[in-house]
């Protein structure tokens, strides 16, 4: 790594000034929109082109919705799987199929996710095997898959942390010369923890490559977004780091795939992070283990019901005549079938070592460590015995 | 062999560190062009430019979630907490995410790292600027926690930190970072997890660590006029922990007085005496006893000197380890109610 000094650039005292200076707005380009960008209608009828967000693909779109209905399909079946006794809890992302899909589906492969506890369906969209998403949430340790392999940072539970990680790691790539993408996930109520706000100011101070994504689900368990801010909308909370924002309908799964490849673009380009809010709405309770009944109003939930993106985007894709039935039918199939194979693997009990407690702690364990292992082999060993 | 101070020793082992290794990266608060409030990092953005030694936000949850991402990327962040107490914001990244990584991922994902913390008193500091915070890190595992009494083991410690697979929370002792001493450097010290005897002794161990080894080592001295000869084991590594060097000590002098300057109640002071207390019972002829700071918050500098343990505090405490073979007179005066 060189560490060549920047030059120094002096403007010549005779360099003149325009004659009519124009004071660029200071906030030009930072601010998002007044409306969340949108689309889509939500009944799936296209909206004007616009000329500042070209429209992703049709084979994107396609692609997002067969991971959409797969996806749902997941959470579905993870949500059996609790009520089953399989999971200890899951915490559904229902009705925000649109953007767990779309924020990995802008990035590549080689960039990194930095998701919170309710992206279970984002990283299987990802590709990364569900039963190891799953591991955290069935008890068998904290995090199942290898994060360096799938460039995915263990879920995160502590609110909002992972957004100094995110803005570290960005920089750390963009330092050694690669130009990868870091994309962290946020909900709207860790909007209101420090770290979201010390992850921003960073990423814009070292110019980190970082795109923040909050999914304003409208809930923090049971809190709603007025209890977690007085501002416009969480897209403004950019605006005071000198981050370029943009609030985007995040049931418009065309919008949402539009806005985020936008912004990871920008990230890419070495223009520093980008910060976008997406309107949606966690249509489950927080984790099976609440009720949301004692703090929502089942009409609103009704009235989300409306605003579905897998059934918003299937509209579109059939309106342009790149879906039909048979095609419907087989991602159904495929969904399915990802369900029940996932079932399969799910019901075999998982084996656990004991022993494993006291691996990686350390990179080598510390004598006391070696002594508190070696009386749980003995206590094993004499519960065998026992047994026998 | 140079006379010089500790912070030169930690300055120098940070400049060794960015030479020998690229990835090495030190940042903070004031550590650019400053070199630090204390200086520790004097010359290093000079020599090694602003992308491997630079200033940071004023935000200590941020610097050290920062370093999370940087060490994920294979980088080697060395970061700077300006005092103890300003280190709290960041306690959240340390205990939850620094400590505990490697053990979430099963060891795919390690973050080595050095969070320097210059901590304790005996400065004359206002408030927040004093506390001894070992015990923090201390129980929190996956933590390795390290603190360096002499010049020449602030260098090799931190060198050593930086190197090691493991993040190290290293605690500087703010008191003695301009006392001198001949060092030779680059020293290389004893390593991580081995504790040294600094002043052998046959009746009694003192067992200290940071700032307070000066302290027994000078109360060690007084007290050769009473007439005992005490033993002075430096801890260096509170984790990972030298049990068999403690042990071996207090084994062989029968006696064990702990002395730490952080206050007493449930610190690694506590802990140290509890592990020779389980470990030596039949060797001991006098219960192990402990001289701490006092269980208030850090006082006001005039009042400080009271607070802390110096050496009329550690010898009076000598005096109760039952060199007569009688019972202490307070647990006695107590009776069942102690």
């Amino acid at each position: 790594m060189t560490t060549t000094p920047q030059a120094v650039r002096r403007a010549s005292p005779r360099t003149r000034r325009p004659a009519t200076p124009v004071a660029p707005e200071p906030t030009a380009g930072l601010l998002p929109q007044a409306e969340p960008v949108r689309l889509l209608d939500p009944d799936g009828t296209p909206l004007p082109p616009r000329a500042d967000l070209p429209a992703p693909p049709v084979e994107a779109l396609r692609e997002m919705y067969r991971r959409m209905v797969v996806g749902r399909r997941f959470d579905a079946q993870a949500t059996a799987l609790t009520k089953q006794g399989r999971l200890a809890v899951y915490p559904s992302s229902r009705g925000q199929e649109a953007c767990q899909v779309g924020a990995v589906l802008a990035l590549r492969d080689d960039d990194w996710v930095f998701p919170t506890y309710r992206e279970s369906m984002a990283l299987t969209a990802r590709g990364i095997d569900p039963v190891e998403v799953l591991t955290l949430l069935r008890g068998d340790g904290h995090c199942g898959y290898d994060p360096t392999v799938v460039r995915t940072a263990p879920q995160c539970t502590p609110l909002a942390t992972q957004c100094v990680h995110a803005a570290g790691l960005a920089y750390g790539e963009s330092y050694q010369g690669r130009d990868t993408v870091a994309l962290a996930f946020i909900g709207d109520g860790a909007t209101s923890e420090g770290d979201f706000h010390e992850g921003l100011n960073f990423a814009a101070v070292f110019k980190a490559p970082v795109v923040y994504f909050v999914q304003n689900n409208k809930y923090a368990i049971s809190v709603p977004l007025s209890r977690q801010t007085a501002a416009p909308s969480l897209a403004y909370k950019g605006v005071g780091y000198g981050v370029p924002s943009e609030q985007v309908d995040g049931n418009d799964p065309v919008a949402v795939l539009a806005v985020l490849t936008r912004a990871v673009a920008h990230a890419r380009a070495g223009h520093g992070p980008y910060l976008v809010e997406a309107h949606t709405y966690r249509m489950e309770a927080h984790t099976n283990a609440d009720d949301a009944s004692r703090y929502r109003d089942p009409d609103e939930v009704e009235a989300w019901r409306d605003r579905d993106p897998v059934a918003r985007l299937e509209a579109y894709l059939r309106g342009r005549g790149e879906l039909d039935d048979a095609a419907v039918a087989q991602v159904a199939a495929e969904a399915e079938e990802y369900a029940a194979d996932l079932r399969t693997r799910m019901n075999a009990q998982p084996v656990v070592d004991p022993l494993s407690l006291f691996d990686h702690v350390f990179a080598e364990p510390t004598p006391q460590l070696v002594e508190q292992r070696e009386m749980v082999r003995a206590e094993l060993a004499a519960d065998a015995e026992g047994d026998a | 062999m140079a006379t010089m101070t500790m912070a030169k020793a930690l300055n120098a082992a940070l400049a060794d560190a960015m030479l020998d290794d690229e990835r090495v990266l030190v940042f903070g608060e004031d550590v650019g062009q400053l070199g630090g409030v204390f200086r520790i990092t004097d010359g290093l953005q000079a020599r090694f430019g602003d992308k491997r030694c630079f200033d940071t936000p004023l935000a200590e949850a941020g610097i050290v979630g920062f370093a999370v991402g940087l060490a994920m990327s294979g980088l080697r962040p060395v970061v700077e907490m300006q005092f103890d107490a300003f280190a709290y914001p960041a306690f959240e990244q340390i205990a939850s995410h620094v400590a505990k990584l490697r053990n979430r991922t099963r060891g795919a994902l390690s973050v080595p790292m050095v969070i320097r913390v210059p901590y304790a008193g005996g400065i004359g500091g206002v408030e927040h600027h004093c506390d001894s915070s070992e015990a923090y890190y201390a129980h929190t595992p996956g933590l390795k926690v390290v603190t360096p009494a002499t010049v020449e083991d602030a260098y090799s410690l931190l060198r050593e930190a930086i190197a090691d697979p493991d993040p190290v929370v290293f605690l500087e002792p703010k008191k003695l970072y301009f006392a001198s001493a001949d060092a030779q450097l680059p020293a290389r010290t004893a390593p991580f997890g081995r504790a040294v005897v600094r002043r052998p002794g046959t009746d009694a161990t003192l067992v200290a660590y940071g700032p307070a080894v000066p302290v027994a080592l000078e109360a060690a001295e007084a007290a050769r006029e009473e007439g005992w000869d005490l033993e002075v084991v430096d801890v260096r590594t509170i984790v990972p922990f030298d049990d068999a060097t403690v042990t071996a000590s207090v084994r062989r002098t029968g006696r064990c007085l702990v002395v730490t300057e952080a206050q007493g109640f449930a610190g690694v002071g506590a802990e140290i005496a509890a592990r020779v207390q389980e470990r030596c019972f039949h060797a001991l002829h006098a219960p192990v006893l402990r001289v701490a700071g006092l269980d208030i918050p850090y006082p006001a500098p005039m009042l400080e000197h009271i607070h802390l343990p110096g050496v009329d505090r550690v010898l009076d405490t000598v005096a109760r380890l039952q060199w007569d073979d009688r019972p202490d007179p307070r647990w006695l005066a107590q009776g069942s109610a102690a």
